[in-house]
């Protein structure tokens, strides 16, 4: 059952680099992070590559493809036919570091830039009730295993470099969209969701609901309901002529 | 195009000589869409200033394109809501509703997806790059304005409700009884698809329960949210079809007004 | 003199799993400057794989629980090997832990009137385990993850600078333990994976919480990172590690496609319906209910089933039995030629609940077959069979700080031993991260403060350090053949999967012991290309040291131990032995070989559990484990003799 696959490996750093041909052993059931290790055991022991779980379970082994973004673990095989030749390159919206690894700082920073849970104040450890049906939006956004994929396919920082500073991209929208939705959450995270993390950057192409692994919805069930609840703050008329006539406001 | 510098041609990123290494035929769905869009709008705008053809008066038959029927120059059965529109050519009987429908879909989150991938390649497809140096995306005029899509929902079910009184008006003989023709179950199929399409709005969504906190709180608004959440799954999916259903009705409507073919009747 | 960056923290914390950040959490709020330092990117760690649940006897579900019945069932489910104390802890602190994720942020699956969900588990008497769907492992990743941040944020509100008391080092790896001349440590030293760059963090105490060992087996649900480097680490300077002969292979791993065999296939299959079958489409499990759980599981499938809605007047199914249990079960079936095409056997959930209900309650393992072998588990069953899981055997600590036999070395989690006894229960792993987790933290703390000098890293050591680091680019001239350490790695795996795996004999053993002295010699000749900007294949030969060490450590603790019990069974003693019950087997290191050297075990007894803790069990039920003159002081017996 087993063949010779055709592939094309990006290699390189920073400085420059150019996708490599191989020629490797391709064996039933086989995912293309296999056919990665085993161009480092024979033919390019250097290789370098992230990888942890080999389950879809820990989100290291990002890349793309044939230019999709991928968990390089739960890209089958079999998807291609044996003489095609599959490519291999590293995330394209960050800065590479060595071959398919790249530098994925900037998703650490945008974290960090996330207000923590803010815990309701009156409620001790054990206190804390809530119904099924209130954390369930959330927690399909706690499914998120942080594979940075969606990072990458948005056009926003990955066309516009300079997007970086202003954009949180739909991870951390949805970390924002996460938390709003916690039944216990103090905070109020519409403003900055909007003024801070970048949510009016978002132009809803749905592109990192198509490449999210876990099948999370981002797009439809985190900043739609996101800009939703940020538009009903800032951008109804009628609760902004409610403001002016009555003085309201922060 | 995109400059040589930027985008995933900035220098600390992997270099490679194309823009993208999708080898799959990405530029279809985005035509697709144009070629979809465009007919719609064509077809909509030529029928909408035509000013004739729009009611079946044996019927009752009133096309959407043209309800309400307000202006001076609607026949005078078509106008279920008065008549006070100036009548010139470049106003449309239905000139109260139709802009806001028009703004309904184009302020609608599918559509906007739909558009700014295929017209304003914003991006083509995913990790295909936009051939535009700057992006700002919804943070300004005009597509800030976006934001206010709730209130053309809103405008959309009055209209919607003023399609359905339409399409129960349209079971009506040319005798003043009951009627029943094949103009009908197109007239009735269409009013439900257009109200699957407005109720399936992300705006829907979010001002039924979406916006709650607590859906323990409010089982009554929490189980309208799931049938909403439902057929918000298939928002996309009605903004196509009505697209078609709009143009099938119109079309027929206008066939029939025309005398070009007659209704296929079952009651009088 | 060696080029290395400098670092300077009260408590450095190796290893960014469950343990390590409950730790660095609590050193930070203890107001001390704390690093995390972990191989991979944060938030990867292999803490994300467990899926079941965490163990805490809040009783939300069933309020008969208590921790009296959760000690009871680790100390029955370790076969009475555990360390008593900590199992003691750990059950009366699990609840606590739970309930403060929760104010981390925290969402577990919730019960009717909003409390916790817990669900059942093999070994655990009621409804125990904390969870979310099948993912628990990286809810509690991501809660800790998120509590760091928030840390840092406050540290940044306050000093303005977010990595002012507690910094990630991530994609960096400890290579040695440092130690100043009264045999405190003094640091680590370690190399950043990224640009090979060497860097040394001086400090007065380290947490070891680098998990498990299990990629010295070649079947394994453990990933890359799981080489041993605490436990190697640990003995390297001094420490003891006991226990290191049991190994836990958990029942359920993928045995198809090739490619993933060894993935995890979670308990919770079983805790929510599941039944194994062998390819006669019989529910064998039946068949193997041990004597010292004989009348606690049902012994018909129609009470077997019932008990799922009715656990009060039934017993449960002996598919829930603990995981040495099913494991030598299904390996018995599979060898006797009852087994499933691929040399598993079948898990079927399919025909026992509705597809929806199915894809509801174990979404992860219901998308794993899906994209991994193509295999619908609402519509077919499942070929599981045993896969390398666990390791109870680790570094020797005291129950209550988490200290190791080295001053200034604590340990918590996996890599720590002594908790789980001869074999653990399914969802007492991710209690005992947070659980000990913090109690590491606090021993950390209270040691750092009790410091009056901070220890002194000494240049000659630092030399040292670098010299090993960097030898595998620097062959020696002339010796033997130049060796691929994917090659080697590959020999170690299949010699310890083959020979010293779920099923052992003295025979095995001492051919494993063998074969693994001769990969020893080789591993001197390693060779890798390239330089060190993250460079797979330097990493592996540096992790190829450790996992030499902690094969040879569980090689030689399993020919010493001559009984069966828990993750140690030996086929030519297949019985539990009461004289074995309180010796426990310590591993410690000799030799003049700094890289990878010899390995020796010295049996040595355990602390008799204290009275009220024994008076919790039935005499009846001690007697299956204790010689008769250890349980003279129970009162059963002190009534027997009157």
């Amino acid at each position: 059952m087993s063949y010779k696959g055709q592939f094309r490996v990006w290699r390189g750093d920073s400085d420059g680099g150019s996708l490599e041909d191989f020629e490797v052993e391709v064996n039933e059931g086989e995912v293309v992070l296999d056919i990665i290790h085993r161009l480092q055991a024979t033919q390019a022991p250097d290789l370098a590559v992230r990888w942890n779980c080999k389950a879809g379970k820990c989100g290291s082994c990002s890349a793309e493809v044939n230019g999709r973004p991928q968990l390089l673990c739960m890209t089958r095989m079999s998807l291609f036919d044996k003489d095609e030749v599959i490519t291999v390159t590293p995330m394209r919206a960050f800065s590479v570091v060595r071959d398919l690894v790249t530098d994925v700082s900037y998703n650490y920073e945008k974290a960090r830039e996330v207000q923590a849970f803010t815990p309701p104040e009156k409620l001790q450890p054990g206190e804390y009730r809530m119904q099924q049906e209130d954390v369930q939006r959330s927690q399909e956004f706690r499914k998120c295993i942080e594979c940075f994929l969606c990072q990458d396919t948005c056009h926003v920082v990955r066309d516009h470099e300079e997007n970086k500073l202003e954009f949180s991209g739909p991870r951390f929208l949805m970390r924002i969209a996460e938390l709003e939705m916690h039944p216990l959450d103090a905070a109020d995270r519409r403003d900055t969701a909007q003024d801070d993390h970048g949510l009016g950057y978002c132009n809803i192409t749905k592109c990192c609901t198509e490449v999210c692994p876990e099948n999370i919805k981002i797009t439809d069930n985190a900043l739609i309901p996101m800009k939703e609840r940020v538009a009903g703050r800032r951008y109804d008329p009628v609760v902004w002529l409610g403001n002016k006539l009555f003085k309201r406001g922060k | 195009m995109t400059s040589t510098e930027t985008g995933v041609y900035a220098p600390p990123r992997a270099r490679l000589p194309v823009p993208s290494l999708r080898t799959d035929r990405w530029w279809v769905p985005p035509l697709l869409t144009v070629v979809g869009l465009s007919i719609f709008v064509i077809y909509a705008t030529f029928r909408a200033f035509q000013q004739n053809y729009y009611w079946v008066g044996d019927y009752h038959y009133l096309t959407p394109f043209y309800s309400p029927c307000m202006s001076n120059g609607c026949l005078e059965g078509a106008a279920h809501f008065g008549r006070f529109l100036p009548d010139h050519p470049l106003v449309p009987y239905a000139a109260l509703s139709l802009p806001l429908l028009l703004l309904f879909r184009l302020t609608c989150y599918y559509y906007r997806k739909a558009y700014y991938r295929s017209f304003w390649l914003s991006p083509p497809a995913c990790a295909v790059p936009e051939p535009h140096s700057r992006y700002t995306g919804e943070t300004r005029l005009p597509l800030i304005l976006q934001n206010v899509h709730r209130y053309f929902f809103y405008a959309a079910v009055i209209i919607s409700v003023i399609n359905t009184y339409d399409a129960i008006l349209a079971f009506h003989s040319p005798d003043g009884g009951f009627g029943l023709g094949l103009g009908n179950f197109i007239l009735v199929g269409n009013v439900v698809l257009l109200w699957c399409y407005t109720l399936s709005c992300h705006s829907c969504r979010h001002v039924t329960g979406g916006r709650l906190k607590h859906f323990s709180k409010h089982p009554v608004r929490y189980w309208l949210w799931t049938k909403v959440s439902l057929l918000n799954t298939r928002h996309m999916e009605f903004a196509w079809i009505t697209i078609g259903t709009l143009i099938l009705t119109d079309l027929y409507v206008f066939l029939v007004a025309s005398g070009a073919i007659t209704d296929l009747r079952i009651i009088g | 003199m060696t080029e290395v960056e400098r670092h300077n923290y009260d408590v450095v914390v190796i290893g960014a799993g469950g343990a390590g950040l409950r730790a660095a959490i609590e050193a930070r709020q203890r107001g001390l400057t704390t690093a995390v330092i972990c191989k991979s990117l944060f938030g990867k760690a292999h803490t994300v794989m467990a899926e079941g649940g965490c163990a805490a006897s809040m009783g939300n579900v069933n309020s008969n629980d208590s921790w009296q019945v959760h000690f009871r069932d680790t100390m029955r489910g370790g076969k009475f090997l555990n360390n008593w104390r900590m199992a003691e802890l750990h059950a009366k602190e699990a609840p606590d832990r739970v309930w403060e994720l929760e104010t981390y942020g925290a969402l577990f699956d919730r019960t009717e009137d909003g409390r916790i969900s817990q669900r059942n588990f093999g070994g655990h008497t009621y409804p125990r385990l904390a969870h979310v769907g099948d993912r628990t492992g990286l809810e509690l990743i991501r809660t800790m993850q998120q509590k760091i941040v928030s840390l840092q944020q406050e540290d940044k509100a306050e000093f303005g600078d977010y990595e002012a008391k507690l910094k990630v080092f991530q994609e960096c790896t400890i290579t040695e333990l440092l130690k100043d001349d009264s045999g405190a440590i003094s640091g680590a030293f370690g190399y950043w994976r990224e640009s090979g760059r060497f860097v040394l963090f001086e400090t007065g105490a380290v947490i070891m919480a680098t998990g498990g060992i299990g990629k010295s087996f070649q079947v394994t649900s453990n990933s890359w990172e799981y080489t041993g480097d605490g436990h190697a680490l640990a003995a390297r300077t001094g420490a003891s590690l006991i226990n290191m002969e049991f190994v836990q292979f958990h029942p359920t791993g993928m045995v198809w496609p090739p490619s993933v065999k060894g993935i995890l296939v979670t308990e919770g299959v079983r805790g929510d319906g599941g039944v194994l079958k062998n390819s006669e489409g019989k529910r064998f499990m039946f068949d193997y209910v041990p004597d010292v759980f004989k009348g606690q599981y049902a012994e018909t499938e129609e009470e077997a089933d019932r008990w799922y809605t009715d656990p009060d007047n039934n017993r449960r199914t002996p598919d829930l039995l603990p995981r040495d249990e099913v494991a030598r079960a299904i390996n018995t079936e599979v060898k006797e030629g009852r087994g499933s095409p691929h040399g598993g056997v079948y898990l079927d959930i399919a025909s026992r609940m509705p597809d929806e209900e199915i894809k509801r309650r174990l979404p992860s393992m219901y998308h794993q077959f899906k994209e991994l072998a193509d295999v619908d588990i609402t519509a077919e069953p499942m070929e599981v069979g045993p896969t390398c899981h666990y390791v109870m055997g680790g570094i020797e600590v005291d129950p209550d700080t988490g200290e190791s036999t080295v001053p200034g070395l604590f340990a918590a989690g996996e890599c720590s031993g002594g908790m789980h006894g001869s074999n653990r229960l399914g969802g007492n792993s991710l209690s005992d991260l947070l659980v000990f987790g913090r109690r590491a933290g606090l021993g950390a703390a209270n040691y750092v403060e009790s410091l009056e000098r901070k220890p002194v890293v000494l240049q000659s050591d630092i030399d040292a350090a670098a010299r090993s680091a960097v030898s595998p680019f620097e062959p020696a001239e002339g010796e033997g053949a130049r060796e691929n350490p994917y090659t080697l790695q590959h020999e170690l795996q299949q010699t310890m999967n083959d020979l010293v795996g779920i099923i052992r004999t003295a025979d095995e053993i001492e051919r494993a012991l063998g074969r693994l002295a001769e990969i020893r010699s080789r591993v001197r000749n390693v060779v890798v290309e390239g330089h060190r900007q993250f460079n797979p294949g330097w990493h592996l030969a540096i992790d190829l040291r450790n996992m030499m060490v902690v094969s040879e450590a569980v090689a030689k603790a399993a020919l010493l131990r001559t009984e069966s019990r828990g993750g140690h069974t030996r086929d030519d003693f297949p019985m539990l032995d009461s004289d074995w019950r309180n010796r426990l087997l310590s591993c410690r290191v000799s030799g003049e070989d700094q890289v990878v050297p010899d390995v020796v075990v010295e049996p040595k007894e355990q602390v008799p559990m204290r009275q009220d803790l024994l008076e919790l069990f039935e005499l009846s039920e001690l007697e299956k484990y204790y010689t008769e003159a250890e349980l003279t002081t129970h009162p059963a017996a002190q009534g027997d003799t009157a």
